[in-house]
């Protein structure tokens, strides 16, 4: 008795090791390598890095491998090695005019320069399960096009922006970036500040939001401008040289959301943008992140504030899956001390209702009304 | 708060004792240079909540990362820590917490009360009066005493700075005119040296009258909200409410089925299915202790009645 939810160090470890059994499974079956991960559930990689908000490969299938395939956990066994991490400086912001791109699509014209490039997608695949896949099979090999991506892909929202039919991009930010890993949010919350928020945020309450948006809660239904997906180069510039040099290359999917045109009898009719970029391929999450940072922009365009999906506290408090799992799952732990509080307040308020029922009863009074 | 000083003996034994490949108590030195300066300005404004960079944790949001934060953040190899959960030393999370700091900082742990220079805490004030050599570190969840009734920061953040405080007693009045009472029961809002009315964390108001003038220094860390907060030593504390209506805590019409103490918060345990319970200190170190000195509670569980509860 009396030893309900206590538990010592035994308990935690014999936990622990009953957890690592059950991440092995059967041993009879091959254990899985990280290589395996990395190269063969390449999307799940992909997304806890995201999240995780760190660019590498290697971590996030080891992370995958020892969460045992829970994106959202590995997700945070990525953030908490992260924040041990000591940090050398900026980038220089990545140009995704020059990415070397595998993807890219326009859905606002048919045919732009650089053309409709549709890469490696699921779009169009019919969801028909491949049950060659059940065996190990040989996939066919992609054969390699005649011709050449262009090596600088214009954006389209350039070709609005030099009509003046979009407005335009400033860059404001003449000092270090606010950095939402090393700062507390602070409401109003600045753009890149939102946008990093969002870059990390978790991809299905994002995609929710995005969705009630477009569904009518709130009114942003934009059309998708551009999204591509590609390698990029990151540059730092080394105080002790002066000039960018470059220090990695990676994966980024970018969508430019092309957004209800404002103006009035002063200012000239102009689209508005809405941004998303995440690492990796992940182009759920990054159109989700277009329309909400535009969603989230209603106050500064003087627009209605009457959907979640434009309110930005109630948007970037809440979108952070490594806070909300811990947050809900507390409630595992022992809450029995505010229980009991509970416990006997409840009791003591039922004992006085208890009273004045019997009261009530001896008057008579609880009769009368139970006749009508 | 122990410096770490360059010692040599003091920085061979940080080496043995601490996990590979981490710094000393986990964080970085500029993570905890950084929660040092948000926790001397919030002992320099008590009660008011200062936001800072809390970091993730190889814990879990909700599960204390705020309190490991502030801990790992002033401990030193000197310090002696005490970790509790619901009062308790032996419960699961208490346990994993000391854990992790035995194992990243290497510094002695203990399960008694006073001889703890730190005693980090979810829901609890021990039973034993805090000395001012101590600090207590409460674990927050919500560190805004008037997030269930603005869910705004932008809003709450003015209503603090005005001392805007009308709506809380509004609110007490409500309860007080639906059931003739405050019906609060845990994590009962008090105001701080006349000004920043606080949230206490989830500690029940039974505990709320020790942080009155508690010689101990006492430190709140929210990590998921990213806030610190702090009552200097011998800080007046104030449970809000009316003078017709005046501030009570919790009582037991039993003492500690197992020390006898009639004066410590009870937990009440279910001994089967047939109503038979039984009451325990929650503070398992207090009682302990009280056995020890040959103090012994009726035991054996009995029939439980209503009457038996006021």
């Amino acid at each position: 008795m009396y030893v309900a939810v206590k538990g010592g160090d035994a308990a935690i470890e014999n936990s622990q090791t009953l957890l690592a059994e059950e991440r092995r499974g059967d041993r009879r079956v091959p254990e899985l390598t990280l290589d395996q991960i990395k190269n063969q559930l390449s999307i799940s990689v992909d997304r806890v890095m995201a999240e995780g908000s760190l660019y590498d490969r290697d971590l996030a299938a080891l992370a995958i491998k020892q969460a045992r395939g829970d994106i959202v956990e590995a997700i945070f066994l990525l953030r908490a090695y992260r924040t041990t991490l000591p940090r050398f400086g900026n980038t220089h912001p990545i140009d995704t005019a020059k990415m070397q791109i595998r993807r890219r699509i326009s859905a606002t014209f048919k045919d732009l320069p650089g053309g409709q490039i549709l890469g490696p997608s699921f779009d169009y695949t019919h969801r028909l399960l491949d049950f060659s896949l059940v065996e190990n099979s040989d996939s066919p090999v992609a054969e390699e096009a005649s011709e050449n991506i262009l090596a600088e892909m214009p954006r389209v929202t350039e070709l609005l922006d030099d009509e003046g039919l979009i407005e335009k991009e400033i860059d404001v930010n003449e000092q270090e970036p606010f950095d939402v890993t090393r700062n507390s949010l602070k409401f109003p919350a600045s753009r890149e500040a939102r946008l990093q928020n969002l870059a990390r945020g978790d991809e299905g309450f994002l995609l929710a939001l995005a969705y009630s948006t477009q569904r009518g809660w709130g009114k942003t239904h934009p059309f998708a401008g551009e999204i591509r997906m590609g390698e990029v180069g990151v540059e730092i510039i080394p105080e002790e040289l002066g000039f960018p040099i470059e220090v990695g290359e990676i994966t980024v999917t970018e969508c430019q959301m092309v957004n209800q045109f404002k103006g009035s009898a002063t200012i000239p009719a102009q689209f508005t943008r809405g941004y998303g970029l995440t690492f990796g391929h992940n182009e759920r999450k990054a159109m989700s992140m277009g329309i909400l940072d535009r969603s989230l922009r209603s106050k500064e365009l003087g627009e209605a504030i009457n959907a979640p999906a434009q309110d930005e506290e109630f948007v970037l408090s809440h979108s952070c899956n490594v806070e909300a799992s811990g947050f809900v799952q507390h409630l595992k732990l022992p809450h029995y001390v505010d229980f009991q509080s509970e416990l006997v307040t409840v009791r003591a308020l039922r004992k006085a209702t208890t009273f004045s029922e019997k009261k009530e009863d001896s008057t008579g009074s609880k009769n009368v009304e139970g006749a009508e | 708060m122990t410096a770490i000083s360059g010692e040599q003996k003091k920085s061979s034994r940080l080496k043995e004792k601490t996990l590979d490949g981490y710094n000393f108590a986990y964080l970085d030195d500029q993570t905890k240079r950084m929660i040092r300066r948000a926790t001397l300005k919030a002992v320099a404004i008590p009660g008011y909540q200062v936001p800072f960079g809390s970091r993730e944790m190889p814990l879990p949001f909700g599960w204390g990362t705020g309190g490991i934060q502030v801990t790992a953040s002033i401990i030193g190899i000197d310090d002696t820590l005490k970790v509790i959960d619901q009062g308790a030393d032996d419960t699961t999370n208490a346990v994993n917490i000391r854990r992790f700091f035995a194992k990243t900082a290497g510094v002695e742990t203990t399960e008694n009360t006073s001889d703890a220079s730190i005693i980090q805490t979810r829901h609890r004030i021990p039973e034993a009066k805090l000395k001012s050599d101590q600090i207590i570190v409460y674990q927050v969840p919500i560190p805004e005493p008037l997030r269930w009734i603005e869910p705004r920061e932008e809003e709450t953040r003015k209503m603090h700075a005005l001392t805007e405080y009308g709506v809380m007693h509004v609110g007490l009045y409500e309860n007080i005119a639906h059931f003739g009472k405050v019906t609060t029961s845990y994590n009962y809002p008090v105001q701080v040296n006349d000004h920043y009315v606080m949230s206490p964390s989830p500690i029940p108001k039974f505990d709320n009258p020790k942080m009155d003038e508690m010689p101990a220094l006492q430190l709140f860390g929210a990590g998921r909200e990213k806030r610190i907060y702090a009552v200097p030593p011998y800080t007046k504390v104030k449970s809000l409410d009316f003078e017709d209506h005046p501030f009570e805590i919790e009582s037991w019409s039993e003492c500690c089925a197992l020390c006898g103490s009639s004066s410590s918060f009870l937990d009440e345990v279910i001994t089967d299915d047939k109503g038979s319970r039984m009451f325990v200190c929650s503070d398992s170190n207090f009682c302990a202790n009280r056995r020890a000195k040959g103090h012994k509670g009726p035991g054996l569980p009995r029939k439980f009645e209503i009457k038996d509860i006021e």
